[in-house]
């Protein structure tokens, strides 16, 4: 059965905030109304590729949304629409949205792109923004965060505390973003442990517990003593509390699904972004940018480190975390060698921006060959 | 003691007004789920039903819709009147969908007019040729087609997912897992400015009217039905079993194929890892909610494809949980199943004593 997720207490905390910003704005309002008219609400739309449940990476986006919705109280009305396929449905669901008077939109999938910049083309008063894609208009921005940064920190953790030297690693599709996240947290690992390889098991899916946890328990039976994932549902920490081993969490504080496997998990944080978005949109300030923000601005964050962690690989951690902040380590720094022990990137060179967007190759302590 | 007894007469009336009963139920049904996720019971179902065709492009967006569903639908009904059970008209999509759609790739940069109908010619073939395998394993080995057809569904999605991260990739599209755009030439005429109601929609149509003349009009389609109710009787007129078989699953391979076609050179545009949300699967119910019968099946089509629009615009105006529309669905064929038991057999209310 599914545990009651900690982050319920932040909801909690969201509706009464949100109770509270009511009653406050409502009090404004009556004392503002004798003079002043009070605007319509700024409506602000979301499209989402799983359900709300998820307890990842759409959980996350709805979390942002709720974060709105408590810093603006009724100047803003948010609507969502969940599990929407990227295929056809979603144009038609983000023109329904466009038409039906949203002044915003977040369409949170890679494979939103080029509905949500067919459907802007014909809405060129409404503003959109497109999670993780690289078409823009003057009416899309897109936005990313800096996964592999995060990733370059569990690598770290991983390659202190394998007995084994083997990480079972969960793969959604073979994408730059997902291999770009596989390669850092080699990089890293390999720094501390040149011993440790990664496995990496495809999947096929953003988001399905079954499968997920099948792949985490293959993993597990060939040897891993750690699991990581790049799919959303918490099923294989869970795979990995169950058969004795740890793991990371995914895109949200998965700890409560696996109180003693998790040490520690990247938290995809939009909520700053998404307030500070509708606020520019109601400022009339929104312009179309690219967004590709990391752990310095608070995009990508951490939960709090699990009881299996010993204080020699915390400390580890937090150096590369601080290191990532003050600029002084990057997760693609030289040398780097792909898997034929070829150099790729040399000594005291940094991976360019435009190659990380495209990163179609494994690096060296991945194990088997990238599906092309 | 609640016992079922088969009927010795099936009421042929009943037969048509099942789904009608099942549809009025299943809306009865809604009301009451409705009100127990305390929404305004009224608003509910303006979201669900009305809403969604009350303007010119949200009826466009149903026939977008409703097409593949009935184009696939009608083939299928055609096989499973003759005990041909297509399971995998989804994997014949899929294939249509990669031959039509590596075509266009091909003649990315000439935008001759041959290059649509060429697609359109490329996605049926591709169909039929995924079709013909269980057709072959079946003639030749009896293997059983609803095991093989499925299986070869997930086949084709995986063809399709290693073919758009690979050889169909767009060279510019930073390695991301889609294909380039069509071009203007190889995406399908829109019949209604604005809108992306596509050919496909007449082309569905126009199939409506093959299949219900190839069943009542034709001696293919005599025999297709013989051979489903009686096969014995069917062997003894004469009629090949093997043709049969072969014809069932090739036209449902063509007609999926083509919608698999149309899909990604109409509303989609392009190559993705997935192109359909199921109509291979869906259609099955669609087929089995429209009786079988060709013009049944534009109106389930319709509905099912309702029930979508409805869930996503029940979405957006109440919140309610994307979760609506499968209950919907559910329900649906839940109660025309129910429907179905209860004209084929009769509850007979029996006391133990009287068993004793």
């Amino acid at each position: 059965m599914f545990a009651l997720p900690k982050d319920s207490s932040k909801k909690v905390v969201f509706t009464k905030l949100r109770k509270l910003s009511a009653v406050v704005a409502a009090a404004v309002f009556t004392i503002g109304s004798m003079s002043v008219q009070a605007d319509d609400p700024v409506k602000v739309g979301f499209v989402y590729v799983g359900p709300v449940g998820d307890h990842g990476w759409t959980y996350r986006h709805d979390l942002g949304r709720q974060a709105i919705e408590a810093e603006f109280g009724d100047k803003v009305e948010t609507t969502f629409v969940e599990s929407v396929p990227e295929g056809a449905d979603a144009e038609r669901v983000i023109r329904k949205l466009a038409s039906d008077g949203h002044d915003l939109i977040f369409t949170t999938s890679f494979g939103y792109m080029n509905p949500t910049n067919k459907v802007a083309k014909a809405f060129p008063d409404v503003k959109f923004e497109h999670a993780t894609g690289y078409k823009r208009a003057d009416n899309v921005s897109t936005y990313s965060a800096r996964f592999y940064e995060g990733r370059a920190v569990l690598g770290t953790m991983a390659g202190m505390m394998t007995k084994s030297n083997i990480i079972g690693y969960i793969g959604s599709f073979p994408i730059p973003e997902v291999v770009r996240g596989i390669n850092a947290f080699t990089i890293a690992m390999r720094k501390v442990n040149p011993d440790a390889e990664v496995r990496v098991v495809w999947v096929n899916t953003w988001y399905d517990p079954g499968k997920e946890s099948d792949a985490a328990k293959t993993l597990i039976d060939q040897g891993a003593d750690i699991i990581t994932q790049h799919t959303d549902s918490p099923a294989p920490l869970q795979a990995a509390q169950e058969r004795g081993v740890i793991g990371f969490g995914q895109a949200s504080d998965m700890s409560a699904f696996a109180p003693e496997a998790q040490l520690t998990s990247i938290i995809d944080d939009w909520d700053q972004y998404y307030i500070d978005r509708t606020k520019a949109v109601m400022d009339g300030t929104w312009e179309s940018q690219d967004v590709w923000d990391g752990i310095d601005t608070g995009m990508v964050a951490f939960s709090d480190y699990g009881p299996a962690v010993p204080d020699d690989v915390k400390a580890a951690a937090d150096v590369i975390k601080e290191g990532i902040v003050d600029g002084s380590i990057h997760a693609f720094q030289g040398p780097i060698k792909n898997q034929a022990g070829e150099e790729v990137v040399a000594e005291g060179e940094v991976l360019s921006d435009e190659v990380l967007l495209g990163m179609d190759y494994y690096v060296e302590g991945v194990q088997g060959s990238l599906p092309k | 003691m609640i016992s079922l007894e088969p009927r010795a007469e099936p009421s042929k009336l009943m037969g048509y007004a099942a789904p009608v009963i099942a549809l009025v139920v299943t809306l009865l049904a809604g009301l009451v789920l409705f009100a127990l996720l305390k929404v305004p019971v009224g608003e509910a179902f303006y979201a669900f039903f009305i809403d969604p065709i009350s303007s010119v492009y949200g009826l466009s967006e149903l026939g977008v819709k409703a097409a593949p569903l009935i184009m696939i639908a009608v083939a299928l009904s055609i096989g499973y009147r003759a005990n041909v059970w297509n399971i995998g008209a989804e994997g014949q999509l899929i294939l249509g969908g990669i031959c039509g759609g590596a075509v266009a790739l091909y003649f990315y940069e000439v935008e001759g007019w041959f290059v649509l109908p060429l697609m359109i010619f490329a996605g049926i073939l591709g169909g039929m040729l995924w079709a013909a395998i269980p057709a072959l394993l079946k003639t030749r080995f009896n293997a059983n087609e609803i095991l093989t057809s499925l299986m070869l569904t997930y086949i084709a999605a995986l063809l399709l997912s290693m073919l758009v991260h690979g050889p169909l990739r767009d060279p510019d599209g930073f390695n991301f897992p889609e294909s380039r755009l069509f071009h203007a030439a190889a995406t399908l005429p829109i019949i209604l400015e604005g809108t992306r109601l596509h050919i496909g929609a007449l082309v569905a149509l126009l199939l409506v009217v093959v299949g219900w003349v190839l069943l009542s009009r034709t001696l293919l389609g005599f025999a297709l039905k013989v051979n489903g109710q009686a096969p014995r009787a069917g062997l003894y007129a004469g009629f090949t079993q093997n043709r049969l078989i072969w014809f069932s699953l090739l036209f449902c391979g063509a007609a999926a194929g083509c919608a698999g076609l149309f899909e990604v050179a109409g509303p989609i545009g392009q190559l993705l890892p997935t192109i359909s949300p199921g109509y291979g699967f869906t259609a099955i119910i669609v087929a089995f909610l429209g009786r079988l019968h060709p013009v049944g099946i534009v109106f389930a089509g319709l509905v099912m494809a309702l029930s979508y629009l409805g869930g996503e615009s029940a979405q957006i105006s109440l919140n309610l949980p994307v979760a609506v529309t499968g209950v919907f669905q559910g329900m649906l064929l839940f109660f025309l199943l129910a429907a179905d038991v209860l004209i084929n057999y009769r509850v007979v209310w029996r006391s133990k004593a009287v068993k004793a």
